[in-house]
């Protein structure tokens, strides 16, 4: 069973905050699912190696050159940023992340 | 339409007059759109002039994009997915946005933050899920098709619950640039349709390698219509005796037999095969997809779109503010199991495991493969059972996802057709078809022709 400490844990890794009256729920299903992916340990993975992707595509980059597809416009401006909640022309505008002390 | 009958604009309007008429019901659209005023009718397209029904996961330039979810409540779309452009080179119009289980996490759509949509066969019944706003569009007649994605199975099952036909493409058939993204080595869009026939001709629009998407490739696409009557005599069906241990239901477990000695009938070889490793799919799926979809969420932080705290103390108070208050639990179980799996400490012993697991998963199918031509059984353990039932127990949900999973594991292409009603629920039963990978032609060939000897 997931503890109090390692809750808080991952908590913070995924930058959410558990409402009290939520916690030993949470901790319930969490454990269970955990509990059901223990059987993953009883299969012999001796001889694989990762499979992290299917296609067996490695590298896929495309030539080092300019393809023109998005001029800066005022109107490319407007679909990148204009739904940051907090702007001031082209920036947008974020809280401080570095504090005085 | 070709012989004049009717209009474009008619049959427009004939699925918006359903829509009007049903949605209040049954929940399956978040957002409708009018008729489009600009010309988008294509000479000599199968597909022009045909309305359709998009997932809410799938971006369409300017019209509200929401994921399922509070913290896209009001995000407006600043491009079109690829395969809105494909699809709309093709003449296809869009009906509008299909509800889905948020941020495409779960098998009945019941983990929307709009509202659970109702099977239209029984609406005190789940259509499945994550797609089945599109699921439910179709099987009720209010478009000609849908599009889903499916990442676990959430075009497949969906389609099953609903009575539909729901295919899942080979992973890197179809450009995922503009799909919301889950799990990025997983995630597949799909069709869901009425007939397989339909699936092959939206199939035929939605290939094809993209710029922008490097994990598709660039294979030769077939026209996926042309071999659908080829004769199916002298393949080989695999029947992997771990589909049918404990679990199944058992008016599932009598249609699939009874798609079987049909399959048997139309001249095919029946050979039982062995997935061994097929007990640990579901394990291995669920600790490397919470793990994609950790890293996947991370975007959703309130600084450059979506909902935002206005109070954050500070940045990082911003990001926790927003996340908290704009994720369902879904999400947020998802993200914390994914955020421990690759944690410091416990990565090897959980995701690296589970992605080893995973090339022992796709090893089974290819060695079967060795030896038949597609594999068959259940879509689905049960028939859509009701809103409500298990909703508070996300194992009992992630149970239901255990003959899909192992497809998107090995990146197969995998097909789900009705095949009749279970004997004690009277609700579809889904017949689920596996072929190797890039073998939608024969996946596509054995569905169609089963479906048609079940008419």
């Amino acid at each position: 069973m997931l503890n109090d400490k390692e809750l808080d844990h991952i908590a913070k890794l995924a930058r959410v905050r558990v409402a009290p009256e939520k916690r030993e729920q949470l901790k319930k299903d969490l454990s269970a699912i955990l509990g059901y992916i223990e059987k993953l340990n009883k299969a012999d993975t001796s001889s694989v190696e990762p499979l992290y992707q299917t296609t067996g595509l490695v590298n896929a980059t495309r030539s080092d050159e300019p393809r023109e597809e998005f001029p800066m416009t005022e109107k490319l401006e407007e679909l990148l940023i204009g739904q940051a909640p907090s702007r001031k022309e082209r920036f947008v505008k974020v809280r401080s992340i570095l504090s005085r002390k | 339409m070709d012989k004049g009958k009717t209009s474009a604009e008619e049959l427009f309007n004939y699925y918006r007059d359903k829509i009007d008429a049903e949605n209040k019901n049954l929940n399956a659209y978040l957002t409708i759109f009018d008729f489009p005023n600009s010309k988008f009718l294509i000479p000599n397209s199968l597909l022009s002039g045909i309305p359709c029904a998009v997932k809410d996961n799938m971006l369409i330039e300017g019209t509200r994009t929401t994921a399922g979810s509070k913290i896209l409540e009001n995000y407006i779309a600043s491009y079109d997915a690829t395969i809105i452009k494909k699809l709309r080179n093709a003449g296809v119009t869009f009906l509008g946005k299909t509800n889905l289980d948020e941020f495409a996490m779960g098998t009945s759509t019941e983990n929307s933050a709009y509202g659970p949509t109702k099977n239209p066969l029984d609406t005190s019944r789940i259509p499945g899920g994550s797609s089945g706003g599109s699921a439910a569009a179709v099987a009720a007649d209010m478009c000609v098709f849908a599009l889903g994605s499916d990442t676990g199975g959430s075009v497949r099952q969906p389609a099953a619950m609903c009575g539909i036909v729901g295919l899942k493409p080979t992973y890197g058939r179809v450009s995922r640039h503009g799909l919301i993204a889950m799990a990025s080595s997983f995630d597949q869009i799909g069709p869901l349709t009425k007939t397989v026939e339909d699936s092959a001709i939206v199939l035929n629009a939605l290939c094809g390698h993209d710029i922008f998407d490097s994990t598709t490739v660039n294979n030769e696409i077939p026209d996926f219509t042309a071999t659908l009557n080829d004769p199916v005599k002298g393949l080989t069906i695999g029947v992997p005796k771990e589909f049918f241990d404990t679990g199944l239901s058992v008016e599932v477990s009598e249609r699939v037999q009874a798609g079987i000695t049909k399959l048997k009938d139309l001249g095919c070889k029946i050979k039982e095969i062995s997935l061994p490793n097929f007990e640990y799919a579901l394990s291995a799926y669920y600790i490397a997809v919470p793990s994609e979809v950790s890293a996947n969420l991370a975007r959703f932080d309130g600084v450059r779109y979506g909902h935002s705290a206005k109070d954050g103390e500070n940045l990082i108070d911003t990001y926790f503010k927003s996340r908290t208050e704009g994720l369902g639990p879904e999400p947020i179980r998802r993200i914390m199991l994914g955020a421990y799996a690759l944690s410091s400490g416990y990565y090897d012993a959980y995701y690296l495991k589970a992605q080893k697991v995973r090339a022992l998963i796709k090893k089974d199918f290819d060695d079967a493969f060795k030896d038949v031509d597609v594999i068959v059984g259940p879509t689905s353990p049960n028939t859509a059972f009701k809103i409500g039932e298990k909703v508070s127990d996300p194992l009992a949900l992630y149970l239901e996802d255990i003959y899909t999973v192992p497809l998107n594991l090995a990146g197969l292409p995998g097909i789900s057709i009705p095949y009749g009603l279970g004997s004690i629920s009277k609700m579809p039963v889904g017949f689920q078809i596996i072929a190797k990978s890039f073998d939608e032609a024969t996946l596509l060939r054995v569905a169609h022709q089963l479906e048609q000897a079940l008419l």
